[in-house]
C-alpha cells in the first residue's frame, strides 16, 4: 500500500529536484490589483532566485479614451477632463491644457492670474510629492510618513476646497485665466500654510535621510544614467536625479516662472535616494516659489478678454509644463472649429514607466516595489 | 485591422459635423501648405477653400488668425542643400516644424540626431485626415537639450503604407510608437516588439481614426471577454 505512494512520491522529487536546478527563469505576475503598484498596473516578471532578469508592463486598465473624448468636445468641456489624468497633481494638467488653448488662441493670462496659478500649482506639487513620499515609503516599509505627510497635504487640499470647491480634480483654471477670484484670506492661509509646512518638511526628512533601513532600501537601487534617460525620454525628477539640470520652468520657461527665484536640485547617481533626495529639495523650492508668488501677487483681472465661443484659428501647437511627473505635454491641432480636431497627451508617466524595465533589471524582486514607487507615476495619466 | 476603413461604421452626429466643417474650411493641413502663398498660380484648391471659408468664420471677432511663416535657420539651409524639394521648413506661433517627405524620413531623423543634436525624442504621434488621399500625419516631437530647442517633424502617409521605427534612434520610441500602432494602426518597421499597448491583444479596430465612432467598441470582445452584451 504505502510502496506505489513512496515510489511516486520518489519520482515526484526527483523531478521536481531535476527541474529545479534546470530552470534559471520563473514568470510571475504581479498586479494588476496589487497595492504596491499604486493603481492598476501588471507586471510580468522573469526571475532567477530573487535576481529580476528581465520584466513587462501590461498597462491600459485605465484607459478611458480621454484623447478620443477631445474630438467630441468643446475646448472648454475638455478643461475638467484633464484633471482625471493625473488626478494626484490636477492642477498642473489643468495649466498645461489652458496654457496650450491660449498659445493656439494667441493670448495670455493677465499677471494676477498667472500668479494665483503659479501659487496653486506649485501647492500642487508639494501635495504630490508629499503624496509620493508616504506611498513610497510605505511600500518599503516605514509607515509614518504616509501619516504625516497625508496630514500635512490635507492643509493643501483645504486651500484647493476654500478656492474652488474641489479637492482632488479642482478644475481650477479656464482658458485665458482664472474663473474664481480668490477667496478673503486666501493669502493669509497660504502663508500661514508655508509656516506651518516648512519644519514638517524637516520631520519627514528626519524620519528617513539617516534612516539606516531606508538608505540600505534605497541607494544603489534602481540607478539609471543620465544617458539612458534622455534616450528613454525620462524627465522630472528621475533625470535631475542623475545629474541632468533641466527643469521645463527654468528651461523654456510658461506661466510667469521666470520671474521668481528657485534652484534646480539635482543628483549624482540617479538611485532611488538620489530621487528621494530631490524631490525632498523640490518641495523647498516650490515653497520658496510660493512665498514669492503670495508676497508680490498684483491687484488685477484674471480673465483675460476670450470670446464665449472658443475657436481657435486652423493650426497646431505644443505646448509642456513642468508637471510633478516630468514634462507633460499636449499637442493640440485645430481646424478652426469649437472641437479640437485632435489632442495628443505627453504623459510624463507612461514615458517614464518605461524605464522601469531597465532600472529593475538585475536587482531584487522586493527592488521592484521601491523602484515603481521612485518613479512615482500615476496610473490615470499612464493610460489616460 | 485593414478591413477597418472599408467597413466605417454608420458615423455618429458629431462626426457627420466634424467631417462637414471639414469639407467646409480645408482640413489643417492643407490649409497650412495652401496659405503661405495665396498669389501663387497653384490656386486650384484656395478659391473652393477661400469661397467656403468666409462665410464659416464669420463669428469669431478674430480674422483669420496667423498663418505658418516660411522657416529659416542654419539647420533648414544644411537639410534643404542635402534633400532638396522633399523638405518644406515652416514656423507657426513661434514653433518651428519640417514637412518631409515620407522617403526622407529615416535619414532626416537620423541627421537630426546625430550632427543637430536632438537627443530627446519627446513624442511620438499621428493625425488621422481621411478625406486626404495619404490619411496620417505623422508627427516626431524633438528636443535638444545643448540647443535648448524644440522641433517638430512630420510626413504624410497612406492607410497601410508603413513607416520605418524611430526606436533604434530613441529608445523611447518604442512605447510611443506603439500607441500609434495601438490607436491608428500605422506600421512601424523595425519596431522590436510591434503591438497594442493600451488596447487589449485581440481587439479590432483604432479608436483615433475618424471613422471610429465615439461609442463605437469591439463588441465581439466584450462579449466574450467580459461576458456582457456592452460596455456601456
Amino acid at each position: 500500500m504505502t510502496d506505489p505512494t513512496s515510489s511516486v512520491s520518489h519520482l515526484d522529487l526527483e523531478e521536481s529536484k531535476h527541474t529545479f536546478l534546470d530552470a534559471n527563469e520563473l514568470v510571475i505576475n504581479m498586479g494588476p490589483q496589487h497595492p504596491a503598484t499604486h493603481g492598476v498596473l501588471r507586471v510580468i516578471l522573469r526571475l532567477d532566485g530573487e535576481k529580476v532578469m528581465g520584466l513587462e508592463c501590461v498597462i491600459g486598465y485605465l484607459h478611458r479614451g480621454v484623447e478620443k473624448i477631445a474630438e467630441h468636445r468643446t475646448y472648454t468641456m475638455f478643461n475638467p477632463y484633464v484633471d482625471r489624468m493625473d488626478y494626484v497633481a490636477a492642477v498642473s494638467n489643468g495649466l498645461g491644457y489652458c496654457e496650450a488653448v491660449e498659445k493656439l488662441l494667441n493670448i495670455e493670462a493677465p499677471p494676477r492670474a498667472n500668479y494665483i496659478r503659479v501659487i496653486l500649482t506649485e501647492l500642487n506639487r508639494l501635495a504630490s510629492h508629499q503624496l509620493w513620499l508616504g506611498t513610497h515609503a510605505l511600500d518599503i516599509g516605514a509607515m509614518t510618513p504616509l501619516f504625516y505627510t497625508f496630514r500635512d497635504r490635507e492643509e493643501i487640499l483645504k486651500i484647493f476646497e476654500k478656492y474652488c470647491g474641489a479637492r482632488l480634480t479642482t478644475h481650477a483654471f479656464r482658458i485665458g485665466g482664472c474663473q474664481y477670484e480668490t477667496y478673503e484670506g486666501f493669502e493669509k492661509d497660504v502663508k500661514k500654510f508655508l509656516t506651518f509646512v516648512a519644519p514638517k518638511i524637516d520631520e519627514y526628512e528626519e524620519l528617513l535621510t539617516t534612516n539606516r533601513i531606508w538608505v540600505e532600501r534605497t541607494k544603489n537601487v534602481g540607478t539609471i544614467s543620465a544617458k539612458d534617460c534622455i534616450a528613454l525620454g525620462v524627465t522630472g525628477p528621475v533625470l535631475r536625479a542623475s545629474g541632468v539640470k533641466w527643469d521645463l520652468r527654468k528651461a523654456q520657461p510658461y506661466a510667469n516662472y521666470k520671474l521668481f527665484d528657485f534652484d534646480i536640485p539635482i543628483g549624482q547617481n540617479g538611485d532611488t535616494y538620489d530621487r528621494y533626495l530631490v524631490r525632498m529639495a523640490e518641495m523647498r523650492q516650490s515653497l520658496r516659489i510660493i512665498q514669492q508668488a503670495v508676497d508680490g501677487i498684483p491687484e488685477g483681472p484674471i480673465m483675460a478678454k476670450v470670446s464665449k465661443v472658443i475657436k481657435p484659428p486652423v493650426g497646431e501647437i505644443y505646448h509642456s509644463i513642468e508637471a510633478p511627473k516630468g514634462e507633460l505635454g499636449y499637442y493640440i491641432v485645430s481646424d478652426g472649429s469649437t472641437q479640437p480636431y485632435r489632442i495628443r497627451v505627453r504623459p510624463p508617466s507612461f514615458v517614464n514607466l518605461q524605464a522601469l524595465e531597465l532600472m529593475c533589471r538585475g536587482q531584487l524582486v522586493a527592488d521592484v516595489i521601491a523602484v515603481i514607487g521612485t518613479l512615482d507615476i500615476v496610473l490615470g495619466e499612464v493610460d489616460r | 485591422m485593414a478591413e477597418d476603413p472599408k467597413s466605417p461604421q454608420p458615423p455618429d452626429q458629431d462626426q457627420l459635423a466634424k467631417a462637414a466643417n471639414q469639407a467646409g474650411s480645408g482640413t489643417p493641413d492643407s490649409s497650412t501648405s495652401a496659405n503661405p502663398k495665396p498669389a501663387g498660380p497653384s490656386a486650384e484648391k484656395p478659391p473652393a477653400a477661400a469661397a467656403a471659408a468666409p462665410a464659416k468664420p464669420a463669428a469669431p471677432a478674430k480674422p483669420a488668425g496667423p498663418v505658418p511663416q516660411p522657416w529659416d535657420s542654419p539647420l533648414v539651409d544644411k537639410l534643404k542643400r542635402q534633400y532638396g524639394t522633399g523638405l518644406e521648413s515652416w514656423t507657426y506661433l513661434g514653433q518651428n516644424y519640417l514637412q518631409v517627405d515620407r522617403s526622407l524620413i529615416p535619414t532626416v531623423l537620423q541627421l537630426l540626431r546625430d550632427e543637430e543634436r536632438f537627443d530627446y525624442c519627446v513624442d511620438v504621434t499621428a493625425v488621422h485626415y481621411p478625406k486626404r488621399e495619404r490619411q496620417f500625419d505623422i508627427v516626431w516631437i524633438l528636443y535638444s537639450f545643448s540647443r535648448n530647442e524644440r522641433l517638430r517633424v512630420r510626413t504624410q502617409i497612406a492607410d497601410g503604407e508603413h513607416i520605418p521605427t524611430a526606436s533604434s534612434l530613441w529608445a523611447t520610441a518604442n512605447w510611443l510608437e506603439r500607441e500609434a500602432f495601438d490607436m491608428f494602426g500605422i506600421q512601424f518597421d523595425g519596431h522590436p516588439d510591434l503591438k497594442r499597448i493600451l488596447l487589449p491583444d485581440g481587439w479590432k479596430g483604432h479608436p483615433l481614426r475618424k471613422d471610429y465612432g465615439i461609442i463605437q467598441q469591439d463588441q465581439e470582445w466584450v462579449q466574450i471577454n467580459l461576458g456582457i452584451d456592452s460596455g456601456q
